[in-house]
């Protein structure tokens, strides 16, 4: 039996299991997917918001401004990337600056530091691609990027070295409370926990029916996302945002963490929360607004597209409460979500203490974690003091983004671990490049079927049936 | 591990040992060279060849049939008799203007060579599938065909058993072709454009002859399936390329192979600072395969996308025994002749001319055309004129200009190359 059942490894869930490993606790952390990270954590715009876009007194201001300020470090001891880049909202007309000004008051109200009015000579300073039509900016210098999948990965992998347990495949069917123990099965599996904590994302409300708990709803809203390759990446320094107007909140444009540019997302509200399919209609608007934020986008750069699904409550706000004695829900946790996460990590924690729990600290939690990217970021010379305990480091795999077997090995050995070519390329970047896996995934292939001890024909792109191989050739069997 | 030795020096080092590396080398040994280098990231000498087992290599060169395995071993041969230095697993990670090349393998860690000259031969990589830009899922089973053939041909791992091509590069062409040869059905080749990006005669022997059909202006619209491809919707396609709603058809198949382009692999030619061809995707050369970094060369799909391996091979000696002329200083820069084409040809290689020794002018046309003449001008000057009943962007073109054509030109002359109809 379990102190905690966490259910939902997003970014969510894995920081609040983290935060709880920090207390003498028995944590576990469940998830449907075969790897962490496979939700909204995993496609959306990956930005840090400085917390002026919420209502003002909501819990999504409250956690929001408390999130951002706390990201920076949350990130340094993870490992994780992390760039305060700053963030513009660009307006195109006078109606727009008005609406920026309202903004800027909004955030000086929740508290947010460093926003200010630019006009398009300063702005232009600032960014020299910024579009034709832009007449006005709001800055935000407290804005930030960071990769959320990332952030995911390194606290779920942290609270596992804490002593937390990780079930993937594990999709929750049924919870039961009895004799006040929570008994959450899935499928084939049961565990028990004392408190259970719904960081579920699209699906927190169901899991919320599941106790009984009915008075929200959640609803998956679609936003689809096109990235670009690295020669883009520093046509903006700045996240780029779109005054939000009676045409809707319009598209972002920015760099990311890893140096490529990303446009989106459109936003739909749609039916299916397995449903991450991008659109025709989607991609061309991206395509048509995108450009009028920022000049010179190469649309044949693109590399990918994909779609996520932000977990939109029907209250309006973060829904973060105990509505049954030991079962918390994290849920509705749309945007700001990624930015919130650290700090919806600590409210939980202060909900439990106010309510009287009793809670240990754990003297042994250490809260750093190596990153796997570490080896990238070497000089030559340290590197090659890697190389020479390790020749696996010396072998690229990947071209496009240069990682080595070294690394995608230890990703493999490394928590949570990667079942899937997704899963490596997530945590290792590899395939994640211009080629986008031409060259490499038949390797990747077969490190991971080596390391796993499978058949090559079992491994998959992404758990389930998503296998990269069918079968063997006519003369394939040896 | 040996002590790793991190400053090395070569007189040559070729950057690839795929097709154009190796008759590179070939070339410059030849030239009386011996102090060469080449660096290769796979495990074995050959490059792409070494997954292309069909055969129609080699007519060219050598007068006879090849695979692509026998193509490359026949040069992998004569690297070997010569002795001529090569290290496998060893990728080079950057190259810079002072032509100082830095690379790791598992021996020797990350290592510096001072170079006299480099030949860039690292070949292209296939447009990827984000680069189309289709909506829908992200399953699996969508690879380019190059991946196909390597899990099918080195791996002996079938990629899928029902199958839809998109694009009709050669690639993809023979892999339609392997496919249906290892029991799997292939459904259909689909081409954006109004004619097919191969050669006729793998449309012929890969298609036809399988009774296989190929869609043109026709494209993949939207991608089905949660965990493993369960089929795609097609459309045919307009004028202006855009499909058209009515005629969306749902094919299903568990996988999709990407025939749509290939793209010179020039990392590290940026990395030196070399500019690109807009249009090649590769450096601009002069004759003799330089850069504008004097030194460093290219040649094979580096340097712009070949249709035969023999002309890879032809160009590589080229750029071979050029580098042996500028490592002893021979190599002339007497003139300046910049080409430029009409954007019915899209482009030459060479893009300039710096000596008047005969050069052999490659170039790919835009469209299909059928009874034109390529003209050759320097300024209103004909210099030359060669007719063709058909040309089409799948098939490389190419014209000789003599020593005695280029002689007659301006030291600093722009040449000028256009189609022109031919009246009948």
């Amino acid at each position: 039996m379990f102190d905690f059942a966490v259910i939902g490894a997003g970014v969510v869930g894995g920081l609040v299991a983290r935060e709880l490993t920090k207390y003498k606790l028995s944590v576990c952390v469940i998830e449907k997917e075969s790897d962490v990270a496979m939700g909204a954590t995993r496609a959306n715009s990956a930005i840090v918001h400085a917390g002026f876009d919420a209502k003002e007194g909501t819990l999504k201001a409250l956690l929001n401004v408390r999130g951002s300020e706390m990201m920076e470090d949350v990130c340094s001891e993870l490992g994780v990337k992390y760039k305060r880049n700053g963030s513009l909202v660009v307006g195109f007309n006078d109606e727009d600056k008005e609406t920026l000004l309202s903004l800027i008051e909004r955030g000086r109200t929740n508290g947010v530091k460093g926003l200010s009015l630019l006009e398009r000579d300063e702005l232009l300073k600032l960014e020299p691609n910024i579009g034709d039509g832009v007449t006005c900016a709001l800055r935000a210098e407290t804005g930030a990027i960071v990769c959320p999948y990332e952030l995911c990965m390194a606290a779920v992998g942290n609270a596992m070295d804490n002593g937390a347990e990780l079930k993937l495949n594990f999709k929750v069917e049924k919870i039961e409370k009895c004799g006040g123990v929570y008994r959450i099965s899935s499928e084939n599996d049961t565990i028990e926990a004392k408190i259970v904590i719904n960081c579920a994302g699209v699906f927190s409300d169901e899991i919320a029916r599941l106790v009984g708990e009915d008075t929200f709803s959640v609803r998956p809203r679609r936003g689809e996302y096109m990235l670009l390759d690295k020669e883009c990446g520093e046509l903006v320094s700045h996240t780029v945002f779109r005054c939000p107007s009676k045409m809707g909140k319009g598209v972002l444009v920015s760099p990311t963490v890893d140096g490529n540019l990303l446009l989106g997302p459109t936003a739909e509200d749609i039916d299916d929360k397995n449903d991450t399919s991008t659109t025709p209609a989607g991609l061309a608007h991206l395509s048509a607004l995108a450009g009028e934020q920022v000049k010179g986008i190469h649309l044949g750069k693109v590399i990918t597209s994909f779609t996520g699904l932000r977990a939109t409550g029907s209250t309006g706000d973060f829904i973060i409460n105990s509505p049954i004695d030991g079962f918390i829900n994290c849920a509705g946790v749309e945007s700001p979500g990624l930015t919130s996460a650290p700090a919806i990590a600590q409210y939980v924690v202060e909900m439990l203490k106010k309510a009287g729990a009793e809670l240990t600290k754990n003297e042994s939690f250490n809260g750093k974690r190596r990153p796997l990217h570490y080896f990238r970021e070497l000089g030559i010379d340290e590197k090659n003091e890697v190389i020479k305990n390790n020749p696996d480091y010396a072998h690229v795999v990947c071209r496009c983004e240069t990682v080595t077997a070294g690394e995608i090995i230890e990703a493999i050995r490394t928590n949570p671990r990667p079942t899937s070519i997704d899963g490596i390329k997530r945590r290792t970047r590899a395939s994640m490049g211009r080629c986008q896996g031409g060259f490499c995934t038949p390797y990747m292939v077969e490190l991971l079927a080596r390391e796993m001890g499978l058949p090559v024909t079992e491994i998959t792109k992404s758990g389930g049936e998503s296998y990269i191989n069918v079968g063997k050739t006519a003369k394939g069997g040896n | 591990m040996a002590q790793m030795n991190n400053q090395r020096r070569a007189d040559l080092v070729i950057i690839g040992g795929g097709p154009a590396g190796m008759a590179a080398a070939v070339a410059a040994y030849e030239k009386g060279l011996r102090d060469i280098l080449i660096l290769e990231r796979d495990d074995a000498l050959g490059g792409i060849l070494r997954q292309c087992i069909h055969n129609g290599f080699g007519l060219h060169r050598f007068g006879e049939e090849l695979t692509g395995p026998e193509y490359a071993a026949r040069y992998e041969k004569q690297v070997k008799e010569y002795g001529i230095p090569f290290m496998l697993n060893t990728m080079v990670i950057d190259v810079d203007e002072s032509k100082v090349v830095t690379a790791m393998n598992r021996e020797c860690g990350i290592f510096k060579i001072e170079a006299k000259a480099i030949i860039l031969a690292m070949g292209c990589r296939e447009r990827p599938k984000g680069a189309l830009n289709i909506a829908g899922s992200r399953p699996a089973g969508i690879y380019t065909a190059g991946t196909a053939q390597k899990f099918v041909n080195m791996k002996g791992l079938m990629p899928g058993r029902e199958v839809l091509i998109l694009g009709s590069g050669d690639i993809g062409l023979i892999m339609a072709r392997r496919m249906t040869l290892e029991g799997a059905k292939v459904k259909a080749v689909c081409e954006l454009m109004p004619y097919s990006g191969g050669l006729a005669r793998n449309i012929e022997q890969c298609l036809n002859d399988f009774g296989i059909p190929l869609y043109l202006s026709h494209t993949v619209v939207e991608i089905h399936g949660k965990e493993r491809l369960t089929g795609v919707t097609i459309a045919k396609v307009d004028e202006m390329r855009r499909p058209i709603p009515e005629t969306r058809e749902f094919i299903s198949c568990d996988t999709l192979l990407l025939s749509c382009g290939l793209i010179p692999e020039n990392e590290l030619t940026k990395s030196a600072g070399i500019s690109l061809d807009r249009i090649t995707g590769g450096a601009v050369v002069d004759g003799e395969r330089e850069c504008e970094i004097p030194g460093i060369f290219a040649c094979g799909n580096v340097l712009h996308v070949h249709d035969l391996v023999d002309y890879v091979s032809e160009e590589a000696v080229i750029a071979g025994e050029a580098a042996v002329k500028y490592i002893n200083g021979e190599k002339s820069h007497g003139m300046a002749l910049n080409l430029v084409t009409d954007g019915k040809i899209r482009y030459t290689v060479p893009q300039r001319i710096t000596s008047a020794e005969k050069t052999k002018v490659y170039f790919r046309v835009a469209n299909v055309y059928r009874d034109v003449k390529i003209v050759v001008k320097d300024g209103e000057r004909v210099i030359l004129e060669k007719k063709k009943q058909k040309v089409a962007p799948g098939e490389m073109e190419t014209v000789i200009l003599t020593a005695d054509m280029l002689s007659a030109c301006e030291t600093n002359a722009t040449i000028s190359f256009s189609l022109e109809e031919v009246r009948k």
